[in-house]
């Protein structure tokens, strides 16, 4: 057991050195995640202005929201990408066969290697984009200490939730060999979904409702309202299980879906 | 001179063409991924309609008012798109020898490196442009003068040159830093994205560098600014709002530039 | 009269490397220099020399895709960095490794996009069409796509489309690289009869050197930038004096033999290589080995062309800055 658990911490540990070696390219995410900030951040004061409490939200709940969004969205990988991306590929060039006969869980090691990717990016594309808009807007920061533990705890939770369902958006590649179109689809619903584009709880009526029951709520709504102090207690523990509960949902849905693929390449060779 | 734009003009019709019929031996395929562009700037739209459940106007605009920007913006970024293909992974093309491959035919790099990959798929966006773009001008409560009508075409041909100039600094400069693809998303993804909405939202500082900087402002705000018949938040003279064509000269100018600069340091690095 | 003619070409390179965190140095890198030479219309010239020596820097500057730091160039008439489009015309090239066919388009597809890129006239392409599709068997080939070719069967068709705008020169960068035997003796013959019917002027350069022997009437060599030779192939072989070698069995192990005209590179038990003179006779150097030792087989290797080059590049002129 002990050992398992330090293979994934060298696993993660890896996917995050892999990640770092590309230093122009996080400046230029950085960037990027700043002027869509700024872009987003305006365009939200613009609807405060003209309804101060929209979703329940204040004008600073908002653009800081804004700003929690820009620093998820490389985070939780909305537009896909990451260590789920490598299993597709594996899969198209049947090295996949190599990684299913490991005497390790094909699942773990990617879920590690996607933690480590998650890990470099919420430091640097993550923070970075947080601080800059910090110096622009007066933000919302947590009341305490205890809400800087649940926010952590919530936003691995948001990467797990995103693993599983981009996970299972690369094994689909199984049958289809070529994950593309699923995974332009599901990068669309991940967009719309998780609130990056207007805070779920802008969605009129039961829309709201139905948003915030789906798995993408966890990327972005959830560790957000938890961050500006929407959820108190019970309800914290309410939104952090809701959280669990789509992991659970989705790593057990990845497992089957492994386990048949396994069966597939052992009878078909691949 | 003249023969020589002919003939690029030739090969990148040639090579639009072959990428479409390539595009077309995988029917399914081209169908889903052009719903799925369909879809995606559809939910860009859908998100406004959202933000609209909630107020009844943002910086003085109504709903209609914005889904003409909306669709202006999305439309003369489509069409950009559409022409420059994917212009913007020049990076991963020189790192793959492509770039060489492209030097030693007889036509221009930037046709070839345009044409390449030309993806008929981006119709899907262009449409959902379109669609709201007309819807738009369907629901405008507005008097159709000649001059407004003139305007239209007018807001697409020289929002679009301006888009391609941008498109083209951004992947020119992946010749200095191939991994750069991402900051080119910034200014034209950025932009498009920014001009969905009336400026007045922004602040005068945003505006001001929006129209004498990079000068987004031009593609379809001032040009709307007379069509919809609106006040010009920087007082700008009224000339303004028909110097798109100048906008659009001096930045496919600079881009112009940028780009003969970036294939003389390739040509003199190789890499 | 010169199809391709190199003056005094340099060619530097700015090479930027991290030394500590954040500090870069730059060194200036001279991947080719004082490069000169010249190559008649219809001639076969091999360009060989180890990775890294300056081949492809000369390639890109004569396709016009680089520019040279010093020097002149010209090709068919044509300054190839100022001309390039013009001289695209005039060239053919094939980058061994990477197709610069249409991966998804059929072979017939490709070519006749090339045609109308290079504006080949309808009867000429139908013709060279026709030679081609006939001399390097592609006729069952044309309807598929490049991305279900076979290695062999992609380079026939690169090769091809490199010689469709009958061009005056062409360059071929490691043609027959990953191609069985049999695959790489029917190219070659293809090439050979292509240079002597067409007269096109051939530029090659391989890691092959069969490829060389088959082919090339003159060969230079480049190294570390610098031509180290420019020549006959036979020339090739007296500048490396070249040797044979003498494999003997012998009925049982033994130290070293101790023959005074050969030099023994190599014991394994029984056997030892002896190196000598290829001029020599092995007659007598048999017959000395013999004198002291039961001799129960033997074979002769003849020189061989990479043995030479490896000593010409270990013995050539040292870069000096």
């Amino acid at each position: 057991m002990r050992s398992t658990v330090s293979l994934w911490f060298a696993v993660a540990h890896r996917s995050f050195r892999r990640y770092s070696t590309y230093r122009a390219a996080t400046f230029a995410g950085i960037f990027t995640n700043s002027v869509f900030g700024l872009i987003i951040s305006f365009t939200y004061i613009a609807v405060w202005k003209q309804n101060p409490t929209a979703g329940g939200y204040d004008v600073a709940d908002a653009v800081t929201y804004a700003w929690l969004g820009q620093a998820m969205i490389m985070t939780v990988a909305v537009w896909s990408g990451g260590a789920t991306d490598d299993l597709a590929a594996r899969i198209k060039t049947g090295d996949v066969a190599i990684d299913l006969y490991r005497p390790v869980s094909l699942l773990g090691w990617y879920l590690a290697s996607d933690l480590g990717r998650a890990g470099y990016h919420l430091l640097t594309r993550g923070l970075a984009p947080m601080i800059f808009g910090a110096l622009v807007f007066d933000l919302h920061y947590p009341a305490n200490a205890l809400v800087w533990v649940h926010f952590a705890v919530s936003v691995v939770l948001a990467v797990t939730v995103s693993f599983g369902v981009r996970m299972l958006v690369s094994a689909s590649a199984f049958w289809l060999l070529d994950d593309t179109g699923v995974k332009h689809l599901a990068a669309v619903f991940a967009m719309f979904f998780s609130g990056l584009a207007v805070p779920l709880v802008l969605f009129p009526g039961w829309t709201s409702d139905v948003a915030q029951a789906l798995p993408w709520a966890s990327y972005l709504q959830v560790p957000a309202d938890i961050w500006l102090g929407k959820d108190q207690g019970a309800d914290v523990l309410a939104a952090v299980g809701f959280q669990v509960l789509w992991t659970v949902v989705l790593l057990l849905a990845c497992h089957l879906v492994l386990a048949r693929a396994n069966r597939k390449v052992v009878v078909q060779g691949g | 001179m003249v023969d020589r734009v002919a003939a690029n003009v030739c090969g990148y019709a040639l090579l639009a063409w072959m990428w479409i019929r390539v595009s077309m031996s995988y029917r399914t395929s081209f169908a889903l991924l052009t719903l799925g562009q369909f879809l995606i700037t559809g939910l860009d739209f859908v998100a406004i309609l959202v933000m609209f459940s909630n107020v009844d106007a943002l910086g003085g605009f109504s709903l209609t008012e914005i889904a003409f920007l909306y669709g202006g913006s999305a439309l003369c970024l489509g069409l950009a798109d559409l022409l420059l293909g994917n212009i913007e992974r020049l990076g991963q093309r020189i790192r793959l020898g492509t770039v060489d491959q492209m030097m030693v035919r007889p036509l221009s790099l930037y046709v070839q490196v345009c044409a390449d990959e030309f993806a008929l798929r981006r119709l899907g966006r262009i449409a959902q442009g379109g669609l709201v773009f007309g819807w738009s001008i369907y629901a405008l409560d507005l008097d159709w003068t000649a001059a407004r009508v003139a305007m239209v075409p007018y807001l697409l041909v020289f929002g679009t040159v301006i888009f391609l100039a941008i498109f083209t600094i951004g992947a020119a400069v992946q010749f200095w830093t191939a991994e750069s693809s991402e900051l080119a998303n910034a200014f034209t993804y950025g932009g498009s994205t920014l001009a969905q909405f009336p400026l007045t939202i922004y602040p005068t500082e945003a505006i001001k560098a929006l129209t004498f900087v990079v000068p987004i402002a031009f593609v379809n705000w001032y040009p709307s600014l007379f069509i919809l018949d609106k006040p010009d938040p920087l007082h700008l003279p009224t000339a303004t709002q028909f110097a798109a064509p100048v906008a659009a000269a001096l930045l496919s100018f600079v881009a112009a530039a940028v780009w003969r600069t970036g294939v003389r340091r390739y040509r003199s690095t190789g890499s | 009269m010169s199809v391709i003619e190199v003056r005094d070409v340099d060619r530097s390179f700015v090479v930027r490397h991290r030394s500590g965190r954040l500090r870069r140095t730059s060194t200036i890198v001279r991947a080719v220099r004082d490069l000169s030479f010249s190559v008649e219309a219809g001639e076969m010239v091999g360009y060989i020399g180890p990775n890294g020596a300056g081949k492809s820097t000369t390639i890109k500057m004569l396709t016009g895709i680089l520019v040279p730091t010093a020097g002149s160039l010209r090709v068919a008439g044509h300054t190839p960095y100022a001309e390039r489009a013009a001289l695209a015309q005039r060239i053919g090239v094939v980058f061994g490794q990477r197709t610069t066919l249409w991966w998804d388009l059929p072979l017939r597809d490709s070519y006749d996009l090339l045609r109308r890129i290079y504006r080949i006239p309808a009867d000429r392409y139908r013709e060279n069409l026709a030679t081609f599709t006939d001399l390097l068997d592609l006729g069952p080939l044309l309807e598929t796509p490049v991305r279900q070719l076979s290695l062999g069967q992609r380079m026939r068709g690169d090769i091809a489309a490199a010689l469709l705008h009958d061009p005056d020169v062409v360059y071929l960068d490691e043609p027959t690289i990953g191609l069985d035997v049999v695959s790489k003796s029917n190219l070659r013959d293809f090439l050979r009869e292509t240079n002597r019917e067409r007269g096109v002027t051939v530029l090659l350069t391989t890691h092959d050197l069969v490829d060389i022997e088959r082919l090339c009437s003159r060969v230079m060599v480049i190294d570390a930038g610098r031509l180290v030779f420019d020549g006959s192939l036979e020339g090739l072989h007296g500048l490396g004096e070249a040797r044979r070698t003498l494999v003997v069995d012998l009925m049982e192990p033994a130290p070293p033999l101790d023959v005074p005209t050969a030099q023994t590179l190599r014991v394994d038990g029984p056997r030892q290589w002896l190196a000598f003179p290829a001029e020599a006779s092995a007659a007598p150097l048999l017959a000395a080995i013999a004198a002291t030792h039961e001799v129960a087989d033997l074979a002769i290797l003849e020189p061989n062309i990479e043995d030479v080059i490896k000593r010409i590049y270990s013995t050539g002129p040292a870069p000096s800055d």
